[in-house]
């Protein structure tokens, strides 16, 4: 079923267009540095900021940090939100599941593959990053703002930990929208209700007089992976990410799976 | 083991039953038609037995396996279904839909099998040269087709189709009845809903008429019909003789016209014996004569009947 998930996707134009977001975006930032001239860039910054932005580790990892709070619920949106309103919408998913494949494991084949379509992304990015910005300016160590360098495999091991960390945090934010698919036959609308869900709770993280709610946010913590750039690394703020986000990956993937099991398919 | 079998089958939506106490049995490999107007609750009553709606009350059988228990599962890798309109994905061929349908559930064995009855299928119902197309660039009809090839894909020992020849022209119809047909013959348990009579009539082995969510008739399509045939009479004063003959048991004035008469007969009354008290009384009988009544009419007075509160 989950394989089924991935080759369908794979066809989709809307999935080769988000691949040509995100890997743009990292070789999009490694071109406008090399562009712009190095006595700009340098200006009155110290001048390790000028070696940390033209390595050609820089790109990936600011990419990684540019499509987070936008491109990646969008990404999550459209995957998540499409799971089943998709298929009702479609017509194909009464024809599912008479074949028969069993509810609860349509949703948890869904949620999977949501998950692995938005790795790829975050795999991509990385990659392209990492291709754009070795090409423009090479790879070499990475000097961290703890005043520390990082070797370049240390500094690869880390953008990866981060991209692993940004899809462990957008999980609640994915079952949020497998919920929400389960509720409605219109793809679009559980799209939009899950991308626009993603950033209400970002700008309510960011306003200071809604502190109270920050930890209970579905999205708070999100940009704690750079605390993994950090020494020594500060684990606490990305430990709380990730367990609001298992948090309502739980609650969620559980009242999707329940919801969907009661529910008439009439579509 | 029955193919299918409904028992005090009901679905409410608010108050309102769209499937009210239905009671029906499908025997293994026969061809049964399933014949209703719109809205009369044929599609919800295969959606119930087919597991997508849930019951409000009594239960449905699929291959002897209830509804809701595991065994239903398997009972539905055993079936093919087509449920109104066949649903693909747009954006991929014919063949990479069967192909994603096939790989979709069920065992290891299964899947390959499926998989190897694609283009076997395709070939089946007249799809072989558009087998790569997208969907998106195929016809009414040809989607019609693959939903068919899908159903059957399985090998299904049950073939649950609703509606399988809409939006087919005169020539796809009558391949598909014939597909059907020769299916049945070679004892697999076809299930098929309809509005259409002709296509019930030329097909079944038997059929149930559904209105209101109730069966109402139930028989060969043959015997159906001819248990109501009726009298066709012309007289000179139609009012006369009508006074006179609902006055005889066994006799319903079916339909009148001006100088003519339509008579639904049931024991004791015969033709004969609606003719001698007509001439008793003095009316003038030019015609008398037996007028097979088409499915239709007994459809449409299988569903008026039933219409009428009470």
């Amino acid at each position: 079923m989950f394989r089924v998930e991935l080759s369908k996707a794979s066809r989709r134009w809307r999935t080769l267009l988000l691949a040509a977001a995100f890997g743009g975006i990292p070789v999009l930032i490694a071109v406008a540095v090399q562009l712009s001239p190095p006595t700009q860039q340098g200006g009155d910054a110290p001048p390790f900021l000028l070696q940390i932005v033209r390595n050609g580790l820089f790109a990936p990892l600011t990419g990684l940090a540019v499509i987070q709070p936008f491109f990646l619920p969008l990404a999550t949106g459209l995957f998540a939100g499409d799971a089943i309103a998709g298929e009702a919408q479609g017509g194909t998913l009464r024809y599912l599941l008479v074949r028969p494949v069993a509810r609860a494991r349509l949703v948890l084949a869904k949620y999977t593959a949501t998950m692995t379509l938005l790795a790829s992304l975050l795999v991509w990015v990385i990659v392209c990053g990492l291709v754009a910005g070795g090409i423009l300016f090479g790879v070499s160590a990475l000097p961290t703002l703890s005043g520390t360098t990082l070797s370049v495999v240390d500094a690869l091991a880390r953008i990866l930990g981060s991209a692993f960390y940004m899809l462990l945090v957008v999980s609640g934010v994915a079952s949020i929208g497998i919920f929400l698919s389960t509720l409605t036959d219109s793809a679009p609308g559980a799209t939009v209700a899950t991308i626009i869900l993603a950033i209400a709770s970002q700008i309510l993280d960011n306003l200071e007089s809604l502190r109270a709610i920050h930890p209970y946010l579905p999205t708070h913590g999100w940009l704690a992976f750079t605390d993994l750039f950090r020494f020594p690394v500060e684990w606490s703020a990305m430990r709380g990410g990730v367990a609001i986000s298992a948090a309502y990956t739980a609650v969620f993937l559980g009242a999707a799976v329940l919801n969907f099991r009661r529910r008439d398919v009439t579509s | 083991m029955n193919a299918l079998r409904a028992a005090g089958l009901t679905k409410r939506y608010g108050r309102i039953p769209v499937v009210d106490e239905l009671d029906l049995t499908v025997e293994r490999g026969e061809l049964y038609g399933f014949l209703g107007p719109n809205g009369a609750g044929k599609t919800t009553t295969i959606r119930m037995a087919l597991g997508l709606i849930h019951p409000s009350g009594g239960e449905a059988e699929l291959l002897g396996e209830r509804v809701g228990t595991r065994g239903h599962l398997e009972a539905l890798a055993q079936t093919g279904a087509l449920i109104e309109e066949p649903g693909f994905y747009r954006y991929l061929s014919g063949r990479r839909n069967l192909i994603n349908f096939a790989r979709a559930g069920g065992s290891r064995p299964d899947v390959r099998a499926r998989l190897r009855r694609v283009d076997a299928v395709m070939e089946q119902v007249g799809l072989a040269d558009a087998r790569n197309k997208r969907v998106k660039a195929y016809s009414q009809g040809m989607r019609q087709r693959l939903g068919i090839a899908l159903a059957l894909l399985g090998r299904p020992d049950l073939l649950v189709l609703d509606e399988p020849t809409n939006g087919l022209d005169p020539q796809g119809m009558r391949e598909i009845r014939m597909l059907l047909r020769r299916l049945a013959d070679d004892g697999t348990t076809v299930f098929v809903s309809s509005h259409l009579l002709s296509e019930v009539e030329a097909m079944c082995d038997r059929v149930g008429v559904l209105s209101h969510g109730k069966l109402v008739a139930e028989g060969a399509p043959s015997k159906l019909r001819g248990s109501a045939d009726r009298l066709r009479l012309e007289v000179d004063d139609e009012d006369r003789a009508a006074s006179i003959l609902e006055d005889m048991p066994g006799v319903r004035v079916a339909d009148r016209a001006p100088g003519i008469l339509r008579l639904r007969l049931d024991a004791p009354a015969t033709p004969p014996a609606v003719n001698a008290a007509l001439v008793r009384a003095g009316v003038e009988v030019s015609a008398l004569a037996p007028e097979r009544e088409t499915l239709e009419d007994v459809f449409l007075s299988l569903v008026e009947d039933a219409g009428v509160p009470g």
